[in-house]
């Protein structure tokens, strides 16, 4: 039923008065939403702890939910599997042959490489992980990038940790809860990772688009030396993430860079594994106020 | 045909003399089920683009479509900022633009009483537009820089889902209803 046009709901004062008082509410809560919007854009960070105390409450209902999301992909991996089996046992038996060839080639190198240690008296660093934990959601809806795992500060994870999949890098911990973090994925416009090429170490960074791509800018833009199909690594400058971790391979060119598909989507990873910091990065120290009374 | 109900669910509010609707499931539901579409970054979805419809949104203006003022015009504060805590936008952004929508919904209610669905898919497109759009302004504002182009599938995918949304709101409003208190 339409309402009627009269917005006077009878002739009840106290009818009347929540009425007015409804619409005065109303846009004291626009005010408000407007105050809060100025304080949490102007510094980031404000209301994590709110945000964080609220995902932790809702991680064990979605930490149930991402149990069934890897049963679901599988359901649908089963039903698409009965039409593509065929190419796909194909491809596999090359792959298979290709990689017998590879594997060779690797123990090779690792073993020189182990002889090449050995010379220089590397220390391994302890590379184990800090905890493997299961993606247990994402903003699907908004345009920042950022996901949710089911481990916090409970499990050791801490602000800055790098987080990966066995595919490659996938964001790094920017809050934490005390049984879930949150994480920026590499894929989100404020996230920028310092990479280099694979094959011969030609510098840049990884810009995240938003659209599940990274934008590759490199530190050298006379020529675009860039070619499809090249594998980006993280070079490990500024000490977040590790050096030589896959994260991106180049799908088409632009004028001063490439946008490049991420290796590891996240929608397909059901574990990943939180990395320790690397090298912890020094508060930077305020600098000394000059001392009154000296003015020249 | 769709399959026959298990046979409780058909017992479910059957003895309907001497009954009438639980006013806590008929003042529960519109919040619940808003706040469940809210809470859509905590199902089973791993998107690496913005690619699902803001659920929450959605059933908010499907609500106030279909029954308005069930929600008092301040709902969109309350609910918002419950939006806020886990959409991943600077919190206060659906505060904001829930609260203004829930205004200038109200005002289009009361201009044109009345609507058939097709006008009110319309409005519910625009509205659905302007939100997406604003959010994203509200999100490169806070270190984000992503171009409007990304919206364009997420847009396409909320405005047919909207339907659905109005459809899961109308059964949602069946269930409320459901006369299972006793006089």
């Amino acid at each position: 039923m339409a309402a009627p046009n009269n917005r006077r709901p009878g002739y009840s004062r106290r009818a009347q008065y929540g009425n007015f008082f409804g619409y005065i509410l109303a846009v004291a809560g626009l005010a408000v939403g407007v105050i809060l919007l100025v304080v949490s854009t102007g510094k980031s960070g404000t209301f994590s702890g709110l945000r964080m105390a609220a995902t932790d409450s809702a991680a064990p209902a979605a930490k149930a939910a991402a149990g069934a999301r890897t049963g679901s992909q599988s359901t649908w991996q089963i039903v698409t599997g009965y039409f593509t089996s065929g190419v796909h046992v194909a491809r596999l038996e090359r792959e298979v042959a290709e990689a017998r060839v590879k594997l060779a080639e690797q123990a090779a190198l690792a073993e020189e490489n182990a002889r090449l240690k050995a010379m220089l008296a590397l220390a391994q660093g302890d590379q184990r992980p800090v905890v493997v934990t299961r993606m247990i959601g994402s903003t699907s809806s908004s345009t920042r990038r950022f996901a949710t795992i089911g481990a916090g500060t409970s499990q050791g994870v801490r602000v800055g940790m790098a987080v990966r999949s066995p595919l490659g890098l996938i964001g790094r911990v920017v809050e934490t809860g005390s049984t879930s973090a949150r994480l920026l994925l590499v894929t989100d416009t404020e996230s920028s990772v310092p990479v280099r090429r694979a094959s011969d170490g030609l510098q840049g960074y990884a810009n995240g688009l938003g659209d599940g791509t990274v934008q590759i800018r490199l530190s050298t833009t006379a020529i675009n030396p860039l070619k499809r199909g090249d594998a980006i690594v993280t070079s490990g400058s500024g000490g977040i993430y590790r050096p030589g971790e896959a994260i991106a391979v180049v799908t088409s060119l632009t004028p001063d860079g490439a946008i490049a598909r991420p290796l590891s989507d996240p929608g397909q990873t059901e574990f990943v594994a939180v990395e320790s910091v690397l090298e912890e990065i020094p508060e930077i120290a305020p600098a000394p106020a000059p001392k009154p009374g000296r003015k020249r | 045909m769709p399959p026959p109900l298990p046979s409780a669910l058909r017992q479910f509010g059957k003895p309907r003399i001497n009954r009438a609707a639980s006013p806590v499931l008929a003042l529960a539901t519109p919040w619940l089920l808003v706040m469940l579409g809210s809470l859509s970054p905590s199902w089973p979805v791993i998107a690496s683009a913005p690619v699902l419809p803001p659920f929450g949104f959605l059933l908010l203006v499907g609500w106030q479509q279909l029954r308005p003022s069930l929600f008092p015009v301040w709902a969109g504060f309350p609910l918002g900022l419950f939006d806020d805590l886990f959409s991943g936008q600077p919190l206060g952004s659906a505060v904001v633009l829930w609260s203004a929508a829930m205004i200038a919904l109200d005002f289009i209610d009361h201009r044109f009483p009345w609507r058939g669905f097709a006008l009110n898919w319309l409005v519910a497109s625009a509205f659905i537009t302007a939100y997406l759009l604003f959010a994203l302004q509200i999100a490169n504002l806070d270190g984000g820089n992503t171009s409007p182009l990304v919206l364009l599938p997420q847009l396409a995918v909320a405005v047919l889902a909207y339907p659905v949304a109005a459809r899961l709101v109308a059964l949602a409003d069946r269930f409320r209803l459901v006369p299972i208190r006793k006089v």
